[in-house]
């Protein structure tokens, strides 16, 4: 019954996507002008009907009703309340419900509330988002129906993949859809002011907290991804290349820029086009890395089941909506009038400057991750790893953090290198003397040594645009840029001591052995079985201790066996220091009642995460700093006009 | 600097223009080099790549060939196809449903000796998750194999 309101919501949800489509197209004729009204309450019905289906599908997979194929196929009865709900987005249908109820409650949200753009732009606005939803509906609907039913319905179900069962499910997920799919935002503000030629600053202003809201998400969505991936699979690595991981990558790249250019274009009115631009190729990023993790075409750790059906579906998708989208920027884009001009060296320069490398990098790990698929149709089979992508990207990066040092430094319009140089000097001094102790004490690979000199320059060189300023006077959006740029070269920092520091570690020991790695001495103290809900363990016992006289601090990694379904995962152990990770994962037993045991100590790994949230909080205040300005302005503009209607009145009364 | 509004727009578009066709030209120069290649036994042995190469190599685990080494933590085995075996050396952690007459994945390069030294394994995981070569293997080799397997 559940599952029926479910897709009968569902159902309801596309056909008022379709009402709101064409309301929005045709209240841009002067005939259909009073349709227009009827747009805005559709969005928001149409968004909470998703969000009614999205809830009924929790509701089956929190009940395990197996009667449901999609629950029958990805939960079992015996399965931890958390890991039944979070499941209901951890297959490909759930997935695609939780795209569109994300797509349907953006459209809903802009619908109520925003009232900055002239009307026509905001219908058109929403009839884009309602096209880009009706294609998403009409995929679920027709090729992934997450209600489906089975019959006979089975005794059990089939449980849902190990590793997914952690606490990282969900968060993860409705984080990074939050992010990726809030960017469709920005898509259809791109279509809304393409269609009305309505590019300009009032256009940016309004768009800019969208794009920001999805950037804070995805940034947040990424950090959490890669510190699951970290902890769960336990091969110690945070970032793998892997097509999934940069299928958001790529949207966040594109969606960075878009959130220089759009500060562009909301301040100083130049990169109008640009900046359009970036609105559709963000969204489309995330369209496109959609189809690569959906359609199965990538060898990947993400990928659901491998259905072709699907990968074609989404394939139309794809090209009608990016096709659709440049096709109206290539006919509008020559009718946006030119923006205001700037000097070479400028904030708008650098930012010029950092749009263009970020843009070089989407293209490095666009190009990297489907270079498999090219390859593959001239018939060779390749895969794409670090070695293609550090360098690559790193080669871009590198001069764009030099930039970022520089960029928040110069004034709009027109600046001299002269005037900020000298600020300059304390920061570059430190990378000189970071560099000197690098290769007077460490022997460090170019990039992680690149990375920890750029880093702490970059770190004190962040800060700087504070200099001089009254603290408690300053916007909130510049403490927000500052905490973000301080975010990258903490994390960045964080990357390259990884790489850099790390000491690694596989033995094969006998119960009450020490072994060392790093400053750590490590002694297996017991083998003991343990059982949760739906697995049973052997987990190992490890005494630890920071060099020669720490206290001694307990950890347990554990070899887990699930029984539905019927697999092995490694549970990681980590110890958190001040300047670093232990990381210890149990392997299997070798010969002679030996346990194999792999020790990581990773200086400083928890500043890569610790930066990404920091990225996240700055754009969390630069958001919080955008809205209340705007707030203020409404006010203030209401109380004018207010005043003015006072006047008139008065006036009139003494007329 | 008195440059037209239109000039300015040609010229950064220009600028972006370069840098991008730049990236693609390198992105394609280090693709070239970087890229790991696929080989089943019978190519690497044929044509063996350098070994400073980072290549993949795919076939069924020979049965009876999984042996671990004294020090606990590697392993060595053979992989095959119907044609050409290859020893292949492991060290570290094997994935659990990594077992022999199975089909495997291994990540590494090819040693002077003739041994392949892998960095990673790649097993089938579940239903629901199998290396993308593997299932290529299923359609042809693999059941060839299978079949002198047995």
């Amino acid at each position: 019954m559940i599952a029926e309101l479910g897709l009968a919501a569902l159902w309801l949800a596309a056909a008022l996507a379709g009402l709101q489509l064409l309301g929005g197209a045709l209240a841009q004729t002067e005939r259909g002008a009073a349709l227009g009204g009827v747009v805005r309450p559709v969005a928001v019905v149409q968004g909470l009907l998703a969000l009614f289906a999205f809830f009924c599908l929790i509701y089956v997979f929190a009940v395990t009703d197996l009667s449901v194929k999609l629950v029958a196929l990805n939960s079992h009865a015996m399965k931890p309340l958390v890991f039944k709900i979070a499941g209901a987005w951890g297959n490909h249908e759930g997935s695609m419900l939780l795209w569109v109820t994300v797509m349907g409650l953006g459209g809903a949200f802009v619908a109520l509330i925003e009232r900055r753009l002239p009307e026509r732009t905001m219908l058109a606005t929403l009839a884009g988002q309602a096209f880009v939803s009706l294609g998403f509906y009409a995929f679920l609907l027709l090729s992934s129906n997450p209600f489906e039913r089975l019959s006979p319905v089975p005794a059990e179900g089939q449980g849902l993949n190990p590793l997914l069962q952690d606490l990282g499910l969900a968060f993860h997920p409705p984080t990074l859809y939050l992010g990726y799919v809030g960017l469709s935002i920005a898509f259809s503000f791109a279509i809304g002011a393409l269609v009305t030629r309505e590019v300009g600053p009032a256009f940016a202003r309004a768009m800019r907290p969208w794009v920001l809201g999805a950037w804070i998400f995805l940034t947040v969505g990424i950090t959490a991804g890669s510190y699951w991936a970290y902890y769960e699979l336990g091969w110690g690595g945070w970032w793998f290349w892997d097509p999934v991981e940069n299928a958001s990558l790529m949207p966040w790249l594109a969606a960075t820029a878009l959130l220089h250019s759009v500060g562009v274009l909301a301040s100083r009115d130049a990169l109008r086009t640009w900046t359009v631009m970036l609105g559709v190729v963000a969204f489309s990023m995330s369209m496109v890395g959609t189809f690569l993790v959906r359609s199965g075409i990538l060898t990947s750790v993400h990928a659901f089941a491998v259905d072709p059906e699907r990968g074609s579906f989404i394939l139309a998708l794809l090209a009608i909506n990016i096709g659709g989208a440049l096709t109206l920027f290539a006919l509008r884009a020559g009718t946006v009038s030119e923006g205001t001009r700037f000097a070479p060296v400028s904030r708008e320069g650098a930012l010029v400057i950092n749009n263009v490398l970020l843009c070089a990098i989407l293209g490095i790990v666009l190009f990297g991750t489907l270079y498999p698929l090219l390859a593959e149709a001239l018939g060779a089979q390749v895969s794409v790893g670090p070695p293609y992508f550090n360098p690559m990207s790193a080669l871009f990066a590198v001069p764009m953090l030099l930039v970022l040092a520089v960029g928040p430094l110069l004034r709009w319009r027109r600046d001299t290198f002269a005037r900020v140089g000298k600020g300059l000097v304390i920061p570059a001094m430190l990378v000189v003397a970071m560099g000197i102790a690098l290769v007077a004490f460490a022997k460090v690979p170019l990039l992680p040594f690149l990375g920890l000199v750029l880093g702490v320059g970059l770190a004190w060189a962040s800060v700087l645009p504070l200099r001089g300023r009254n603290l408690r006077r300053l916007p909130l959006a510049v403490w927000g840029m500052v905490l973000a740029h301080f975010g990258i070269a903490v994390a960045l920092i964080g990357m390259s001591s990884e790489s850099a520091f790390s000491s690694e570690k596989l033995v094969a020991v006998h119960v009450g052995e020490i072994t060392q790695v790093g400053p750590w001495g490590v002694k297996l103290d017991r083998i003991e079985p343990i059982a949760g809900p739906n697995w049973t363990a052997l987990q190992a016992r490890l005494l630890v201790r920071y060099g020669g006289d720490g206290k001694v601090v307990r950890l347990a990694p554990q070899s887990r066996t699930f029984w539905a379904p019927p697999q092995n995962t490694a549970e990681s152990a980590l110890l958190t220091r001040w300047n670093g990770q232990l990381y210890a994962v149990l392997g299997g037993e070798a010969e002679g009642g030996r346990w194999q045991l792999r020790l990581w100590w990773k200086p400083f790994v928890p500043l890569i995460w610790i930066g990404g949230l920091l990225i996240a909080l700055g754009g969390l205040l630069a958001l919080m700093g955008r809205v209340t300005t705007d707030l203020r302005r409404s006010v203030i503009s209401d109380r004018i006009a207010d005043r003015r209607d006072d006047e008139q009145r008065l006036r009139e009364e003494r007329a | 600097m008195a440059i037209k509004a239109k000039h300015q727009r040609l010229v950064l578009l220009g600028i972006a223009m370069v840098v991008l066709i730049g990236a693609a030209i390198l992105a394609i120069w280090a693709l070239r080099n970087q890229a790991s290649y696929f080989y089943v036994p019978r190519e690497i042995i044929a044509n063996p790549p350098e070994s400073s190469r980072g290549v993949r190599l795919g076939g069924m685990v020979e049965k009876g060939s999984i042996h671990t080494l004294p020090d606990g933590v590697s392993i060595a085995f053979v992989v095959e196809d119907n044609q050409a075996k290859v020893p292949v050396t492991f060290r570290g952690i094997v994935p659990s449903l990594f077992v022999e007459g199975s089909g495997v994945v291994a990540e590494g390069h090819m040693g002077s000796d003739g041994t392949f030294v892998a960095d990673n394994l790649l097993a089938k995981h579940d239903e629901n998750y199998v290396p993308r070569e593997m299932q290529n293997m299923t359609g042809k080799q693999m059941q060839q194999a299978m079949a002198k397997g047995k």
